[in-house]
């Protein structure tokens, strides 16, 4: 098969106006991925599935992935002037990453039996524009992961068949799989509580002691 | 003479019983008047039911809204998430470790392929080799777990189908053989919690080789006579041929993997493609179906079975002595470097993953399983259409779920 | 001929239904609980503390290093550290723990306690008839119930128990010979020190 940098340049060539991006893995299982931006994914999607080179007929994994907003420090070395002469110093850099939400798609092919190729996609931020394409029309099994990355992190995918909640049950409210979800106060007794549920179970019985 | 019974509301009589024709003379003895609607066909309507969540033939607590025209299904939608436990996100505050007795429960029937699964995918994020002795035991805990897997699955799809207990039973006095030896191995009979990272968590006991290469030897025996037993069988040839039938295309863009692609014709196992392991030692076929309904998928289970067998005796005669652990491997303390990595085998039931993303601590940043029964479930709707309630059971039961893994 | 396949499987079943009577292998009911299978030697329920000797207190292995409270997946083990120490089976006075509870209602027999546990302390059990009538701690073992002797172990899982034994024994041999060396060295030290009270300051070297 051939190599991404290969793969990103055909994309780019066959799909017009998209922006493709591939984003390093540096374990050492070296699975680099593909970013594609929301608009031309399904267009993106199908020259995957049809390219005769490529034939990635098989869509294995759907995965949600949360990005909170963070704040990244990395050491960086800058020329600067100390006492006068000019030194390479290292210094501390702090960026702030947006937050996002991200879908991650690992294909293969059924046919060639090469792979995976994978494509993330990324939504604009966490709150109101949480929306991505969906692939279900090009790959049919993407209906049910998609309904779970919708479930559980809160992703609308525009153009799924059938988007409703699939693991959790219909009139739940927040999104559990994100890294802020707070639980609800649905404190049972229990026999031997410890850690995370002796606090809990603290904060639920002091307003009672309180009243 | 006659009486007229069943009206309703003392309307138009619905059926007329006519008691001076003899009964049994190969006429019935009742005539039915047809209601007829405005436009001059017959009435109906269409009847929602809820099979489950507490059935004895959904394998577990699994829904399906069935809408139902007479007897044939209009439409059909899985409800499941009654078993959800969460494990992704506990696994994201434990360490990597303490997530791998967490996998055994995913699927239960075959917890030895889970934590072979899960340990892969680490590997593969840390950079990790098993020794060949280690490779060795895997593939050998792997093909008994099939083993175990398929029996089970044979006899349970009998058992839905009205086979009261019979093949169910005789399948489990093999598979206890099987579990014998790994409570000898491991500890447990099901929640083995047997693979590390980097090998094995125990040697073999003295004598285990023994013990596995007489019940390898003696299982041909058995599968012969389940043959025997079940695949002329005129009620099941009845029941299953020509139902649930999976067309080629449709199974390949539907994500399906396992037995059940193979059943529709596709050639595609993940032992052969990847070649994850050592399994490119081994000789063995991959048998494939021609109609992809559900006697093909019954079939196909059957001959897996004596493929594993052979795979089983290959491994047995050649196992290497020695370590069974990469000395890089850490028991505590282990931080893989920041990355990801997904690492997939051919499970009994189809492809079962794991995708990790690692940021650097002890805990994973996200881990994902990719379950094999959840996206086998995709397409049970488009089987189902058109057949009648009875092989929406029988489907179902040859799609081979477990709701351990469909929920996680 | 139709029904030849349901002919040919109602044999089968004719066979395993009198082969039941003449051969073993075909009846496989054991019936419990007067007939007993005999438990596999690595079979494992739940944990329990062993202690050598006699004396549950002063023969615990189990110095309250937390380490298997920190790597239990479902955290169903508690620990509370003594304040004082008591000397451990090479002689060198270690802590223990004054609480060790494990509530087996949580405990899923992984056996993630026993693999790291540094100091053979901690084994797994095989016993699984434990029902307790008390619902609110009855299945929270203590440390006393937890602690049962070394030769129970020996009982229940012979080979591993004799490879901890050897290993327990070399290391207390390996101890006792350094504390020889030590004392050894330390008397001949004591002795050089006795045969010459003053020191004298070494000649300046001679130039030739």
């Amino acid at each position: 098969m051939e190599t991404l940098e290969q793969l990103k340049s055909r994309i780019e060539s066959a799909v017009v106006g998209v922006r493709v991006e591939i984003i390093r893995n540096d374990s050492p299982s070296a699975q680099h991925s593909l970013l594609v931006d929301g608009e031309h994914a399904v267009a993106v999607g199908r020259f995957l599935r049809d390219d005769p080179q490529l034939r990635l007929d098989y869509c294995s994994n759907v995965t949600g992935v949360d990005w909170p907003d963070a704040e990244i420090t990395e050491k960086v070395k800058v020329k600067k002037l100390v006492d006068g002469a000019e030194k390479e110093v290292e210094e501390v850099k702090k960026t702030r990453r947006a937050g996002c939400l991200e879908a991650v798609y690992h294909l293969y092919s059924m046919e060639l039996k090469h792979g995976p190729v994978i494509l993330r996609l990324r939504t604009g931020d966490r709150m109101d524009e949480a929306h991505l394409p969906s692939l279900t029309p090009v790959w049919r099994g993407c209906e049910f992961q998609e309904r779970e990355v919708y479930d559980l992190y809160g992703i609308i995918f525009d153009g799924h068949p059938d988007l409703r909640r699939i693991l959790m049950w219909d009139g739940f409210k927040d999104h559990p799989m994100r890294k802020d979800y707070v639980e609800p106060d649905d404190y049972e007794y229990e026999p031997t509580p410890h850690d995370e549920v002796l606090e809990k179970a603290k904060r639920h019985l002091q307003p009672e002691a309180k009243a | 003479m006659s009486s007229t019974i069943l009206t309703d509301k003392g309307e138009t009589p619905v059926a007329s019983v006519d008691i001076s024709a003899p009964e049994g003379a190969g006429q019935p003895n009742y005539t039915l008047t047809p209601r007829t609607s405005s436009t001059g066909g017959i009435e109906s309507e269409l009847l929602e039911v809820a099979m489950g969540p507490q059935h004895p033939s959904t394998h577990g607590v699994f829904r399906m809204d069935v809408v139902l025209d007479g007897e044939r299904i209009v439409k059909l939608k899985p409800v499941f998430g009654y078993l959800h436990r969460n494990h992704e996100k506990i696994a994201e505050n434990t360490t990597y470790l303490a997530s791998m007795p967490y996998t055994d429960r995913l699927d239960y029937f075959c917890s030895l392929t889970n934590n072979w699964a899960y340990a892969l995918a680490v590997e593969k994020l840390a950079g990790l080799q098993p020794p060949e002795r280690a490779e060795y035991i895997r593939v050998i805990t792997a093909e008994l777990t099939r083993l175990v897997n398929h029996t089970a699955l044979i006899g349970f799809l009998l058992q839905d189908m009205g086979a009261s207990g019979t093949p169910l039973m005789y399948a489990f006095r093999e598979r206890e053989k099987i579990l014998d030896l790994f409570e000898s191995l491991t500890g447990a009979r099901m929640m083995c919690n047997y693979m590390r990272f980097g090998g094995c968590r125990c040697d073999l006991p003295a004598g285990w080789l023994d013990e596995t290469k007489q019940v390898v030897a003696a299982f041909p025996q058995f599968l012969d006579e389940y043959d025997r037993l079940l695949s002329e069988n005129e009620i099941l040839i009845a029941r299953t041929q020509g139902v649930g039938i999976l067309p080629h295309e449709l199974a390949i863009n539907a994500s399906i993997t396992g037995p059940m692609l193979r059943a529709s014709g596709v050639n595609y196992d993940i032992r052969k493609v990847d070649k994850y392991g050592i399994y490119d030692r081994f000789s063995f076929r991959v048998p494939l179906g021609e109609h992809g309904d559900v006697y093909d998928r019954y079939m196909i289970r059957l001959l897996e079975m004596h493929e594993s067998l052979k795979i089983l005796e290959q491994a047995l005669k050649d196992i290497p002595s020695g370590p069974i652990m990469d000395p890089k491997a850490k028991i505590r303390g282990f931080r893989p470097k920041t990355g990801e990595a997904y690492g997939r085998i051919e499970g009994p039931k189809g492809e079962l993953g794991f995708y990790l993303i690692s940021d650097g601590s002890p805990n994973p940043y996200r881990y994902r399983v990719r379950p094999p029964s959840l996206i086998n479930l995709t397409i049970l709707e488009d089987m189902c259409l058109g057949q009648t309630v009875a092989d929406v059971v029988v489907i179902l039961g040859s799609v081979d779920i477990v709701l351990g893994e469909v929920d996680r | 001929m139709l029904g030849e396949g349901i002919i040919k499987g109602l044999a089968e079943t004719a066979k395993n239904f009198v082969g039941s009577y003449v051969d073993g292998e075909r009846l496989t009911t054991v019936q419990y609980p007067e007939e007993r299978i005999a438990a596999k030697e690595a079979a494992r329920n739940f944990p329990f503390l062993v202690f050598d000797g006699s004396d549950p207190h002063a023969g615990l292995r189990c110095v309250a290093c937390q380490i298997c409270e920190k790597e239990c997946p479902p955290k169903c083990i508690y620990i509370t550290k003594s304040k004082d120490k008591k000397p451990d089976y090479i002689g060198k006075p270690q802590f223990y723990p004054a609480v060790f509870d494990i509530d087996i209602s949580v405990c899923m027999s992984c056996q993630i306690c026993v693999e790291v546990c540094p100091f053979e302390a901690i084994k797994m059990d095989n016993e699984f008839e434990l029902s307790n009538t008390d619902r609110f701690g009855g299945l929270l073992l203590d440390k006393n119930q937890l602690a049962k002797s070394n030769d129970f172990y020996r009982k229940i899982h012979p080979t591993e128990a004799a490879e901890v034994d050897a290993r327990l024994a070399a290391e207390k041999e390996k101890a006792e010979a350094k504390a020889k060396a030590d004392a050894e060295a330390k008397a001949r030290a004591a002795a050089a020190k006795a045969a010459a009270p003053s020191v004298t300051k070494p000649a300046p070297l001679q130039t030739t």
